[in-house]
């Protein structure tokens, strides 16, 4: 076997390896989440997840980022009707634009870009802090105190990410249809009733329903794979900086994959 | 800052812990990364009360020791005993169950720094004890003071010193009064007034609480101060055990170096694997070493 088809296949081979390794500790942890969550109505005495850290958890995700999160989707908003009217004009059908805007935003756009949104701004930092903490030795002590990291770290983040990224999604939804809205009354001469009227006339339960499946996916990828990357720190505070990037990149990565999936099993399976 | 040796060390009497049980047994234990042996064939027993000082240079494998007694490791080849338990072995429950009832003591305190120390404190006894949250503000306010810290109880980890930390970190240790407690390289990076308080708090939770300590230094100023036995670990495999007097007369010139600080001796600066001459000389050293 000549050296680069050998270099070739190591690295295919490595790479697999950790595809696996990766997917695989993903499922581990995610398991393990659910047992305790399972847990939370039926444990008396000392709880699976205490109130504080969960409300705080609450507010960092689903406080903190409101404000980012409805800049970006009142501004595509904004852009998506100037692009649909350039088009719309054409055909004579520019009131069309308030339909294009609100399906798009409450099927694709919101729940995408709030997910994208909070892998930066979310993932990036729950990794960062779990990151440190197994840096600075605090997992290791919790182990030591006989606390399950993953009972104590993980649940009250993921549990937040679950709850909070699709209320903000919801949110959203109507932030990015507003984006819409200012473009259509100020520069298309639409007529403000008519445009909230074609917006919410568009709209059918199954819409805002398949989004809303979209989203909690994706919250669930943000939430395991910023804790599972945090938890796999080594190296030191490289280590910790490695882990950031990568939780974004591959939260980014496994939210358009898994996207793309849902939006396919909608179109042909359930004809949604 | 690490300190000397004392002028004056004082005797121990190995009578002492004569017909205790031992708390932790080691047999035969392995530990290999990567398919270099970290660990190989260690044989140790602590007795119930004793403080000993486990030490050696860095890189010996005194850390991965310790975290093999802590059960974060898993052991390669033969067994850890702790409280009766095998540990090496030992499900979660289990180690859980034998974690309860030691308690460790970080070399950076390892605090939760989104918690005030009081909380710091308190975590331990609100997981796992019945305890109403009046008994246990009493209780952190009773721990903080045998550290000498009740009034940081509303401080954030932030906000405190290194010596402060690892007292507030000693006070979480203690907080389910454990029967074993572990120290991580308790007084690097301190002055010499918080490492001689320090190394007291060690000998007063010996003596007074009958607490078996086990001691992970390279610092031999406390080493010496604070140990019953000392065992000391030379690349992967423990070299020696006996009391400080012991080691102070050591005929073994590994130990002499260690304990002396001697530059000079069989205890190589440099751990390279490849001779440095027939590195420089080799055509392609870089693939030679490899």
């Amino acid at each position: 076997m000549t050296p680069p088809l050998r270099d070739s296949l190591g690295f295919a081979g490595q790479s697999t390896g950790k595809i696996f390794g990766f997917v695989g500790g993903m499922g581990l942890l995610f398991r393990d989440s659910i047992w305790w969550m399972a847990r939370i109505p039926f444990t008396k005495g000392s709880p699976v997840m205490r109130r504080e850290p969960a409300f705080t958890q609450l507010a960092r995700v689903g406080v903190s980022s409101l404000g980012i999160v409805f800049l970006v989707v009142f501004f595509v908003g904004m852009i998506l009707a100037l692009q649909m009217a350039y088009i719309l004009k054409k055909f004579g059908a520019i009131e069309a634009t308030a339909t294009i805007v609100s399906i798009g935003m409450v099927r694709e756009l919101s729940p995408l870009l709030t997910a994208i949104v909070m892998s930066g701004f979310v993932g990036a930092s729950i990794a960062a802090e779990i990151g440190t903490m197994n840096v600075g030795e605090e997992i290791l002590a919790l182990e030591c105190s006989a606390l399950d990291p993953v009972r104590f770290l993980v649940v009250p983040r993921l549990f937040a990410t679950m709850l909070m990224i699709p209320a903000v999604t919801v949110m959203a939804n109507v932030v990015g249809i507003a984006g819409g809205w200012v473009i259509a009354t100020q520069l298309l001469g639409m007529s403000s009733d008519l445009y909230i009227k074609k917006a919410i006339d568009a709209l059918v339960v199954r819409d805002v329903v398949t989004g809303l499946i979209k989203v909690e996916a994706f919250a669930v990828l943000i939430g395991l794979v910023a804790c599972y990357e945090g938890l796999s720190v080594t190296g030191g505070a490289e280590g910790g900086g490695r882990a950031t990037t990568t939780a974004v990149v591959f939260s980014i990565v496994s939210i358009l994959v898994t996207d793309c999936f849902f939006t396919a099993l909608f179109y042909f399976v359930l004809k949604a | 800052m690490e300190q000397p040796i004392p002028k004056e060390v004082l005797p121990r009497d190995p009578a002492r812990f004569a017909g205790r049980p031992a708390v932790i047994s080691c047999k035969g234990l392995k530990k290999v990364f990567d398919g270099r042996t970290v660990l190989k064939d260690i044989n140790l027993e602590i007795v119930d009360g004793e403080t000993i000082v486990i030490m050696g240079g860095s890189g010996c494998g005194k850390s991965t020791f310790l975290r093999l007694l802590l059960g974060a490791y898993a052991p390669d080849g033969g067994t850890i005993h702790i409280l009766g338990k095998d540990i090496g072995n030992a499900d979660d429950a289990t180690k859980d169950e034998v974690r309860k009832r030691t308690g460790i003591l970080f070399q950076s305190g390892a605090l939760f720094n989104s918690m005030t120390v009081g909380e710091n404190v308190a975590l331990p006894m609100r997981e796992h004890t019945p305890l109403t949250e009046d008994v246990i503000e009493i209780m952190v306010k009773m721990k903080l003071e045998l550290v000498g810290l009740r009034d940081a109880e509303h401080l954030k980890p932030s906000q405190l010193s290194g010596g402060m930390r690892k007292r507030v970190g000693l006070a979480r240790a203690i907080a389910l009064d454990p029967k074993i407690l572990y120290y991580d390289e308790p007084t690097t990076g301190l002055d010499p007034i918080t490492s001689g308080v320090i190394n007291t708090m060690i000998m007063d939770l010996s003596k007074k609480l009958r607490v078996t300590s086990v001691v992970v230094t390279h610092d031999m100023g406390s080493a010496f101060t604070v140990a019953d036995r000392m065992a000391m670990l030379y690349l992967g495999e423990v070299i020696q055990i006996g009391t400080p007097q012991e080691f102070l007369n050591s005929p073994d010139p590994r130990v002499q170096q260690f304990v002396y600080g001697k530059p000079d001796g069989p205890i190589p600066l440099r751990m390279s694997r490849t001779d440095y001459v027939e590195d420089l000389l080799a055509e392609d050293p870089l693939a030679k070493a490899r």
